[in-house]
């Protein structure tokens, strides 16, 4: 059970070596090796503060990591900002969503990566494209909105988070990385987006999901790594380990 | 029938309905109201004039729409439509051709937005105290480079856009037409707009899926200053000569026609045709008041009323 297993390259869609990062005196993580394989749902667990946030931070270009090397699809790739890692196929569901309320589903999907018409000089919408499309994307993943014309505004919110994951799911990425996606929702809305990430994972899309809900994690993800005060301290097949053997490992007891 | 009549109830029932529909139901109110107190208010000449004197309002609450969508506002509107008139008559005056002080105008006065953008953006200055400073600012250059005196413009070209038709509108009533038709599509049909309308409602949400929020509010800010220009030319030819008087006024009811319109003010939602017609309605309460012989005095008196009144309407919008 220690951190440094080893997945061959090809089988990687994400991996890092001695990963380090911290805000002047303060550090956020030091010396941590991580992998996600390809086609998998991957669990980073820990304490609030263990570093999970951070360490996605750096891996979907939002911070830089001070020491270390993130290789991505069998590429190294230090992301100098989000939108690097987003053409790279990197799409990240912020814990805020980044949805605009007043936008429609279809406005908010297609955010841009509008469709456009050129009509000599002129780039205009392709509005009837882009409704279409949505539906497509929607379907696909199995989601129900009572049309894409609607503002995001009167969704509920499992459907806000369904729309966010939709988009980042919808761009052709080949990675997702989800930041406590069921925090704020109720049982049945959680329920939903649960089954969301599995068809997500059907569809072969590999996603990194951050969650403190262990029992969350047992049930959606196939390899869970431990985060303790800055250091990846395990990881575990899901389906080998147990809740108590989670909490141990997470609180430090085991 | 039976439940077409059920649902055009429930419409007329529904608060949202009158939020949205805010401008028009009020236009269409006050055109009832004069038409019937006014004899001549309904007369093909009375309404041309109407359109006429609405269309500098038209084109500024226009630009107003744009910066209030990004959840912002300017204040230096009516100052800058000064600066461009004296600009266009002191140019005109040294004898550079019509065309090229028309340029002039217009440049001065997007180039006057594009500061106000850059200032408030970059500069993270709020958007209210940069415009007021450059309001001030503005006006104050206006009374310099024209020693506070008047310049006459004696333009064919101007007296006949003020005074020439085509069809059954003048010149003047075109150019707002046309400023509305390029407005709303860019709008509602282009990248920008989507964008503008991202930035004004969660700039956060909008910058972290890669949309520069900071270049599209300087933008809107820019077409502001560039609807202050078209604005300027139109009111030296009506006028004939360019002051360098403000019309405040034209500010506030630029951004009352603009709050008229259903555009929210938080940002994130607006629309062309909404303050379009909010202006037109302002103007035809001038108009109509005008026409019943009531004071002026209680003409800012009546926007202010039907300003608030509006606003608070607004809160049933969905």
């Amino acid at each position: 059970m220690s951190a440094a297993i080893h997945i061959p390259p090809t089988e990687a869609i994400l991996a890092c070596q001695g990963l380090s990062k911290h805000f002047g005196g303060i550090r956020a993580f030091t010396d941590v090796d991580f992998q996600a394989r390809r086609g998998e749902v991957t669990a980073v667990i820990g304490d609030n503060g263990a570093g999970k946030s951070t360490l996605i931070r750096c891996l979907v270009g939002v911070h830089q990591p001070d020491g270390g090397a993130i290789h991505f699809d069998g590429r190294p790739h230090p992301f100098a900002n989000p939108d690097g890692a987003r053409k790279a196929g990197i799409e990240t569901v912020h814990q805020n969503l980044a949805l605009i309320d007043e936008l429609t589903v279809a406005q908010n999907l297609f955010l841009n990566r509008e469709i456009v018409r050129r009509i000599g000089p002129f780039a205009l919408l392709d509005r009837k494209a882009m409704k279409t499309q949505a539906r497509a994307m929607l379907s696909k993943l199995s989601i129900n909105v009572p049309s894409v014309g609607q503002r995001v505004r009167r969704l509920s919110g499992g459907q806000r988070q369904a729309i966010s994951i939709c988009r980042a799911a919808g761009s052709g990425a080949k990675l997702v990385v989800m930041d406590e996606p069921t925090a704020a929702l109720g049982v049945q809305e959680t329920a939903n987006v649960e089954a969301l990430i599995r068809r997500l994972r059907e569809q072969g899309v590999s996603v990194i999901l951050i969650s403190h809900n262990f029992d969350q994690v047992r049930r959606l993800s196939d390899q869970i790594w431990v985060m303790r005060a800055g250091k990846m301290v395990a990881t575990v097949r899901s389906a080998e380990t147990t809740g108590n053997e989670l909490v141990a490992l997470v609180t430090g007891a085991a | 029938m039976e439940e077409s009549r059920s649902s055009l109830a429930a419409l007329l029932l529904d608060p949202s309905f009158w939020a949205d529909w805010a401008s028009v139901v009020g236009l269409v109110g006050l055109i009832i109201l004069f038409g019937v107190t006014s004899p001549v208010f309904l007369s093909v000449a009375n309404l041309q004039a109407l359109l006429l004197a609405a269309a500098i309002l038209v084109v500024l609450s226009i630009g107003q729409t744009f910066v209030v969508a990004t959840s912002g506002i300017d204040l230096s509107l009516a100052a800058s439509v000064m600066l461009g008139a004296v600009i266009l008559g002191l140019i005109h005056a040294a004898g550079l051709g019509i065309f090229a002080a028309c340029v002039a105008a217009v440049a001065a006065t997007s180039a006057i937005g594009l500061l106000n953008g850059v200032l408030i953006t970059t500069g993270r200055i709020p958007d209210f105290v940069v415009t007021l400073g450059t309001l001030s600012g503005i006006t104050g250059l206006g009374l310099i480079i024209s020693g506070g005196e008047p310049t006459m413009v004696g333009s064919t070209f101007l007296l006949k856009l003020a005074s020439g038709k085509f069809g059954p509108f003048g010149y003047p009533v075109w150019v707002a037409i046309a400023a509305v038709i390029i407005a709303h599509i860019a709008l509602y049909h282009t990248r920008f707009g989507v964008h503008l309308l991202a930035t004004g409602g969660q700039a956060e949400s909008a910058a972290a899926l890669g949309i520069r929020t900071n270049r599209v509010k300087i933008a809107a800010y820019t077409i502001s200053g560039f609807c202050a220009g078209i604005a300027a030319i139109l009111l030296v030819a009506r006028i004939g000569s360019a002051e360098p008087q403000i019309n405040t006024s034209l500010l506030l009811n630029s951004v009352a026609a603009v709050v008229l319109g259903g555009v929210s003010l938080f940002g994130g939602r607006a629309s062309i045709l909404g303050p379009a017609i909010g202006a037109l309605m302002l103007t035809a309460l001038v108009n109509g008041l005008t026409l019943l012989s009531v004071s002026a005095f209680y003409q800012p008196l009546a926007v202010g009323v039907i300003v608030v009144l509006a606003a608070l309407i607004m809160r049933y919008q969905k």
